[in-house]
């Protein structure tokens, strides 16, 4: 894509960029601060199908049918899966990004330590869900 | 030394015309989120799966219905402070921009909306 065709590069001409994301090496820091964007924006997603599910059981046993059906089948079991561990890691690492902004974990090591913590609660808690959808 | 006047400052507002209001709505439904979270989706992935006639007689018992309403409201303001930001961030064509912030909050009211009514809806039928 040329400079002039985005409204934000309206004006600046062949003036050189800085450097873009591609040059830096990945990072714990870097990678999980990406992917609690894309984990949010995946939520987004899931919670319009939970609105679905909730405006279905108020309309009818046939509204209710239709979503459920989508729900319970194959494909309705990966949406599920992607969206509960999506769930899962934003809901973790957002505490993390809390404590941050209270001013806690600054440190290199602290950074990387309760990164490997929200993940593995992440996990901890996706795998809970599923057991307690599975047994009921 | 701050071009600012005394006022200015206390209201805490430059040149956007808005201040820290967006962040800590964001942050303050954020912990919101989090403490209701187990409340809500416990029972939710109970039900999930459930045939309607079960559904219907969780959430009618008024704890259900108003974690489920309360979260479902919270939800969907979280969200549309969220993608928000991502618009603001991603989308540069004025065009595509605006129209892109106006669905986003539109569309996440109508869906909070309508599913915390639907919730209400569940809990006073008979």
């Amino acid at each position: 894509m040329s400079d002039v065709e985005t409204g934000a590069d309206i004006g600046r001409g062949n003036r050189p960029l800085s450097p873009h994301l591609q040059v830096y090496k990945p990072q714990i820091t870097s990678v999980m601060s990406a992917f609690h964007r894309i984990t949010g924006v995946g939520n987004s997603i899931g919670a319009a199908l939970v609105a679905w599910w909730f405006i279905a059981a108020a309309t009818g046993e046939g509204a209710f049918g239709f979503i459920d059906g989508f729900l319970t089948s194959w494909f309705g079991h990966l949406v599920l899966l992607g969206f509960t561990f999506s769930l899962c890691y934003h809901l973790c690492n957002g505490i993390r990004h809390l404590l941050w902004d209270a001013g806690y974990g600054f440190e290199l090591d602290q950074v990387k330590t309760t990164g490997l913590v929200a993940l593995a609660a992440a996990g901890l808690m996706a795998l809970g869900l599923f057991f307690v959808g599975w047994m009921n | 030394m701050t071009m600012l006047t005394p006022r200015a400052r206390v209201r805490g507002l430059g040149s956007a015309r808005s201040g820290t209001e967006h962040w800590w709505s964001h942050r303050l439904s954020a912990i919101s989120l989090a403490i209701l979270a187990p409340f809500f989706f416990i029972p939710f992935a109970i039900a999930l799966g459930k045939p309607w006639v079960e559904v219907v007689s969780i959430y009618k018992h008024p704890f259900h219905a108003i974690v489920a309403a309360a979260f479902m409201l919270t939800v969907f303001w979280h969200m549309r402070l969220g993608l928000q930001v991502v618009v603001e961030d991603y989308i540069h064509a004025p065009a595509l921009r605006t129209g892109l912030l106006i669905a986003v909050k539109l569309g996440t009211m109508l869906l909070g909306f309508a599913a915390a009514f639907s919730i209400a809806m569940i809990a006073f039928s008979v």
